[in-house]
C-alpha cells in the first residue's frame, strides 16, 4: 500500500520564500555603504563650511576715522624739533586721546574717558608714529586718519557680539555703543580690508595680530626641509632600488624606513629636543631645528614615493643604456632618474604638504613661543603657521576665533595649491610603459 | 669674514675647479678625447670634489667644536676665584659671558671680570673665524691644484667620481637607521634617568598622575605622582571611540567604492574623501574644540546628561573622522586584491552581492582589514593635536566618554612646552611616556605589516 508522502517543499520554494528577505538585506547593505561614503563627504563639507563661516570676516577690520591734530607741543621734548629721537618718542597716544576727546566732548569723568579711549586700538599710536616718521611735514597740521578699532568694537560691528545682550554680559558698555552709533551715522566707522593680518607678526591684540611672522617661519622651515629631504630621500631611493645588494643590511634599512613612516610625529619632536637642542646645542625655536625634525619625518614619505617612481621605469631603458656601454651609475643618473623625476617631485610635494601642516613635533622644540618679530634667517626664533593657529585657538578673546579660522583658511589654501600642483604634475608626466 | 660669504666663496672655487679639471684633461689629451680614460667632465668633477669635500668637512668640524674650545679657553683665563666654582656655577658664568657677547644684555650691567671675559671671547671668535677662512681656502685651492696636476690620460676619473657618489648614496640611506637609533637612544636614556627617580612599577601600575612638583621639597605633594594608568586608559578610551567611528564607516565606504559604486562615483568620491586625510591635525583640533564639543555638550544637556566641555567623546569622534580615509584606502587595497574568481564562484551559487561580500570577500580579506585597522589604532594612539586641543588635562581614571580624560601625547606636550630643566622628573617623565608610545606603536605597526604581508602572499 502506497501511502502518499506529504509534499516535501521543493528547494526552489525555500529559496523563493527567503528571497524577499535576502533582497531587503541586500538593499540595506547597499544603502549602508552609500551612507558611509556620504558621511565622510558630509564631514568634509561641514569642516570647510564651519571654518569658512567663522573665518571670512577676519579679512575685514573695523576702522574709525579720527581728526588728529599733530600739535607742535608734542614734538618739542628735547628742545629741538624734527630730530628723529623726538619724532619717535613723541606722545602719540596723547594725540589719539586728544582727538577722541574733541570728537566726543561729553565724556567728562575719568571712567567715561577710559571707555572712550578703549574704542580705538593701541595700534593707532604706532600708525601715527609711522606717518610722522615718514613725513615730518605733518607736524602742526590736522588730518583725518583711519585707525583700527579695538577688537571688541570689531566684534560688535561684525555681529559676533550681541547688542541686545544685557550690559553686564558684553564687553562694551552702553555708552560706548552710543558713541559707535554716532560714528556710524557720521560715516566715520567702516569695515576695510584687513591688511594688517597679512603684514604683521603675532600680537596680544587681536586687531594687530597677523600671520606674516608665522608664514615666514613656515617658509624658512620648509626651505630647510626641502633642501635636506629631497636630495637625501632621492639618494636613498636610488641606492635601495638600483644599487643595494640583497642582504641583511638592506633589509634592515627597509624595515627601518617602513617603521619610521608610522612613528607618531610627536616622537620626532622628542628626538629633536634631545639631540638637536640638548646634545648639539642648536638654538631653540629656530627654523633650522624645525626643518631638521621635519626632514627626518618626511624622509620615509619621499623615499617610498621615489622608489615607486624608480620602479615604474621599465628595465628596457636600463638595458638599452647598459648595452651601449654606459656605466651603471651613468645609466641611473642620465637615463632612469630623468624619467622617474616627475614621480619623485610629486612625492616630495606631498611630503612638503605634510610638513607644512605638522604641529606636534614643533611644539617640543620650542617653536611655540610668542614671537612678534618677523624671522629673517634660519637661526632666528620663529613660529610656523599651524603652531600660530594652535596659539590663537588657545587665546580667550573672541576676536581670535575668526583670526584662527582665517589662518586655517590660508594654511588650507597653501595645502590645496601644493596638492593641486602634485596632481597636475602626475597627470602631465605620467607615462604608461 | 661672514660664514655665508665663506660658503659662497668655497662653492665658487669648487665650480671654478671643475672648469680647471676639464680644461686640464683636454690639454693632456691634446684635444683628442678618445685618448682619455673617462669623459672630460669626469676630470672636472674629480678636481671639484677634491676642492670642495675636504674644505667642507673641515668647515663642519670647525663649527662643531669652535664653541666648546673657545668656552674652555675663556674659562681657563678666568680668575682663580671664579674658576674654582662648581661646574653648574661655571655654566651660569659662561652663559652670562655669551649673553654679553651676543648683546642680549648690556655690557654695563655685569661685573668687570665678565666684561673682560666677553671681550676675550669676542677676540677668540675673530681669530677662529680668520683661521677658518684661511685654512679652508688654502686647503680647497691646494687640494684642487694637487688633483689637477695628477690628471693624465690613463687616470680612471670616472671610477673615482662614481665611488664618491656611491659613498654618498650609502651614507644617505643609512640615515633611516641613524634616525631610528637616535629616537631609541634619546628616548631611552632620558627614560632611564626618569626611572632612577621613579620606580618602573610605580610608573606603569600607579593610579595617580600629578606631575606638578613643588618648588621646595618640604611642601605638600612635593614628590609628584607619576602613575601613568589614567593616561593609558584615557588614550585607550579616545582611541577606542575613534576606531568605533572610523572602522565601520571606513570599511563600508571601501566596500561601497570597490564593489557597488560606478566608475564615475568612485572617481569623484575617493578624492573627496582623501581630502580628510590631507587636512592638518591642528585644524581638526580647532574643529573639535569649537564646533563638535559644544554640539555634543548641547545634545547632552537636552538629554539631561552632564557632558564635560572637554569630553573624550568630542576628541574621539573627530579623530575617528580623521582616520576614515586611512581605514578606507587600506581596506580598498585589500578588497581589490581578493581574486575575482572567488566572487564569480559565489555568484554562480546564487548569492546576492551583499552575501558575496559578507560571506566570501570579507572573510578572505579579513587579515588585511585587521592589519589596516591596527595601523589606524597606532595612528589614533600617536595623534597629538586633536587631543591637546579638545581633550582635557585632568588625569581622570574613567571609562565614561562624557567626562574629560587626558592622553599620553597630551601629557608629553604639556610637560615639555615651556621652559624645561633636564634634571627634574617632570621633564624626564615626558621621555618615559614617549618611550611607551614608541614601543606600543612600533609593536602595532610590526604586527600590522606582518599580517598584511602574509595576507598578500596568500593570493600572489
Amino acid at each position: 500500500m502506497n501511502k502518499r508522502m506529504p509534499a516535501r517543499p521543493k528547494t526552489i520554494d525555500r529559496i523563493n520564500q527567503g528571497l524577499a528577505k535576502r533582497h531587503a538585506s541586500e538593499k540595506l547593505f547597499h544603502r549602508m555603504g552609500l551612507l558611509s561614503l556620504l558621511f565622510g563627504i558630509t564631514c568634509v563639507a561641514i569642516l570647510f563650511s564651519s571654518i569658512i563661516s567663522k573665518g571670512y570676516t577676519a579679512f575685514q577690520q573695523t576702522f574709525i576715522q579720527i581728526e588728529v591734530h599733530f600739535d607742535e607741543q608734542y614734538f618739542t621734548v628735547s628742545g629741538k624739533d624734527n630730530d628723529t629721537e623726538a619724532l619717535s618718542t613723541a606722545d602719540y597716544g596723547g594725540m589719539v586721546k586728544q582727538s577722541l576727546r574733541s570728537q566726543f566732548p561729553e565724556a567728562a569723568s575719568r571712567q567715561e574717558k577710559r571707555l572712550l579711549y578703549d574704542l580705538v586700538s593701541i595700534g593707532a599710536t604706532y600708525q601715527l608714529r609711522n606717518m610722522v616718521m615718514q613725513d615730518p611735514a605733518l607736524i602742526g597740521q590736522t588730518t583725518p586718519v583711519w585707525v583700527p578699532a579695538n577688537d571688541d568694537v570689531d566684534m560688535l560691528i561684525k555681529g559676533h557680539m550681541k547688542r541686545e545682550a544685557p550690559e553686564a554680559e558684553r564687553r562694551l558698555r552702553d555708552q560706548q555703543i552710543v558713541w559707535l552709533d554716532q560714528l556710524i551715522a557720521q560715516e566715520q566707522l567702516s569695515l576695510k580690508l584687513n591688511t594688517a593680518f597679512f603684514t604683521n607678526g603675532d600680537s596680544r591684540e587681536p586687531e594687530l595680530a597677523g600671520i606674516r611672522g608665522a608664514l615666514m617661519g613656515s617658509i624658512l622651515t620648509l626651505m630647510v626641509t626641502l633642501l635636506l629631504s629631497f636630495p637625501i630621500g632621492v639618494a636613498t631611493a636610488v641606492y635601495l632600488e638600483e644599487f643595494a645588494p640583497k642582504n641583511k643590511w638592506t633589509d634592515f634599512i627597509e624595515v627601518n624606513i617602513n617603521n619610521l613612516a608610522a612613528v607618531p610625529s610627536i616622537v620626532y619632536g622628542l628626538l629633536g629636543l634631545a639631540v638637536f637642542i640638548n646634545f648639539i646645542g642648536f638654538p631653540r625655536s629656530a627654523p633650522l631645528v624645525g626643518g631638521l625634525v621635519l626632514t627626518l619625518m618626511t624622509l620615509p614619505t619621499i623615499i617610498i614615493a621615489s622608489r615607486a617612481a624608480l620602479k615604474s621605469v621599465p628595465p628596457s631603458i636600463r638595458e638599452a643604456a647598459l648595452g651601449i656601454g654606459a656605466s651603471k651609475m651613468q645609466t641611473v643618473f642620465f637615463h632612469v632618474l630623468p624619467l622617474a623625476f616627475p614621480g619623485m617631485l610629486t612625492g616630495t610635494i606631498i611630503g612638503m604638504a605634510q610638513a607644512l601642516g605638522e604641529t606636534a613635533p614643533l611644539l617640543m622644540i620650542g617653536m611655540v613661543a610668542f614671537i612678534v618679530d618677523i624671522p629673517s634667517g634660519i637661526f632666528d626664533p620663529a613660529t610656523v603657521l599651524p603652531v600660530q593657529i594652535f596659539l590663537w585657538a588657545d587665546s580667550p578673546e573672541r576676536a581670535f576665533v575668526e583670526r584662527t579660522s582665517a589662518a586655517i583658511m590660508v594654511l588650507l589654501g597653501f595645502l590645496i595649491i601644493m596638492n593641486a600642483i602634485a596632481v597636475m604634475l602626475r597627470k602631465k608626466f605620467e607615462r604608461r610603459w | 669674514m661672514p660664514t655665508s660669504f665663506l660658503v659662497l666663496l668655497l662653492l665658487s672655487l669648487t665650480a671654478f675647479s671643475f672648469i680647471l679639471g676639464r680644461r686640464r684633461s683636454l690639454a693632456v689629451s691634446a684635444g683628442d678625447i678618445r685618448k682619455l680614460n673617462s669623459l672630460p667632465g669626469y676630470y672636472g668633477y674629480y678636481v671639484a670634489l677634491w676642492c670642495g669635500v675636504p674644505a667642507l668637512l673641515i668647515f663642519i668640524f670647525w663649527h662643531f667644536f669652535e664653541g666648546t674650545v673657545i668656552s674652555q679657553l675663556v674659562l681657563f683665563n678666568l680668575s682663580e676665584h671664579t674658576a674654582s666654582q662648581p661646574e653648574q656655577q661655571l655654566n651660569l658664568v659662561l652663559n652670562e659671558i655669551r649673553n654679553v657677547v651676543y648683546g642680549n644684555i648690556p655690557a654695563t650691567s655685569v661685573a668687570p671680570e665678565i666684561t673682560a671675559a666677553a671681550n676675550h671671547y669676542r677676540e677668540l671668535q675673530q681669530i677662529s673665524n680668520m683661521a677658518l677662512t684661511i685654512v679652508t681656502i688654502v686647503l680647497a685651492m691646494g687640494c684642487a691644484m694637487l688633483a689637477r696636476s695628477r690628471i693624465h690620460t690613463e687616470q680612471r676619473a670616472r671610477n673615482k667620481v662614481e665611488r664618491v657618489i656611491m659613498i654618498f648614496l650609502v651614507v644617505c640611506s643609512s640615515i633611516a637607521i641613524v634616525t631610528t637609533l637616535g629616537i631609541v637612544l634619546s628616548v631611552l636614556f632620558e627614560a632611564i634617568r626618569f626611572f632612577q627617580a621613579v620606580p618602573v612599577t610605580n610608573f606603569i601600575f600607579g593610579l595617580e598622575w600629578s606631575p606638578q612638583t613643588a618648588i621646595r621639597s618640604d611642601q605638600v605633594g612635593s614628590s609628584g605622582a607619576f602613575g601613568a594608568v589614567p593616561l593609558f586608559t584615557g588614550t585607550l578610551l579616545v582611541s577606542a571611540i575613534a576606531i568605533l567611528v572610523a572602522a565601520p564607516t571606513g570599511l563600508m565606504t571601501a566596500i561601497y567604492l570597490s564593489e557597488y559604486a560606478t566608475p564615475g562615483i568612485r572617481s569623484l568620491g575617493k578624492p573627496l574623501l582623501e581630502i580628510l586625510a590631507g587636512i592638518p591635525t591642528v585644524v581638526y583640533g580647532f574643529f573639535a574644540a569649537l564646533t563638535v564639543a559644544p554640539l555634543i555638550r548641547g545634545w547632552g544637556a537636552s538629554l539631561g546628561l552632564d557632558v564635560s566641555s572637554e569630553s573624550a567623546l568630542a576628541a574621539g569622534v573627530v579623530m575617528g573622522i580623521m582616520i576614515i580615509p586611512f581605514v578606507s584606502s587600506l581596506s580598498d587595497d585589500v578588497i581589490n586584491a581578493v581574486p575575482q574568481t572567488l566572487r564569480d564562484g559565489a555568484y554562480a551559487l546564487g548569492a546576492t552581492q551583499s552575501e558575496t561580500i559578507k560571506k566570501v570577500i570579507i572573510p578572505a580579506a579579513l587579515p588585511g582589514i585587521i592589519g589596516g585597522i591596527l595601523l589606524a589604532v597606532s595612528r589614533a594612539i600617536g595623534e597629538t593635536m586633536i587631543v591637546v586641543m579638545a581633550a582635557g588635562l585632568a588625569a581622570n581614571l574613567t571609562a565614561n566618554p562624557l567626562e574629560s580624560v587626558t592622553t599620553v601625547t597630551v601629557q608629553i606636550v604639556t610637560l615639555l612646552v615651556g621652559d624645561q630643566e633636564f634634571d627634574s622628573p617632570k621633564t624626564l617623565a615626558a621621555f618615559a611616556l614617549g618611550l611607551v608610545l614608541f614601543i606600543v606603536t612600533l609593536i602595532l605597526n610590526m604586527v600590522a605589516l606582518y599580517v598584511v604581508r602574509k595576507y598578500r602572499e596568500q593570493y600572489e
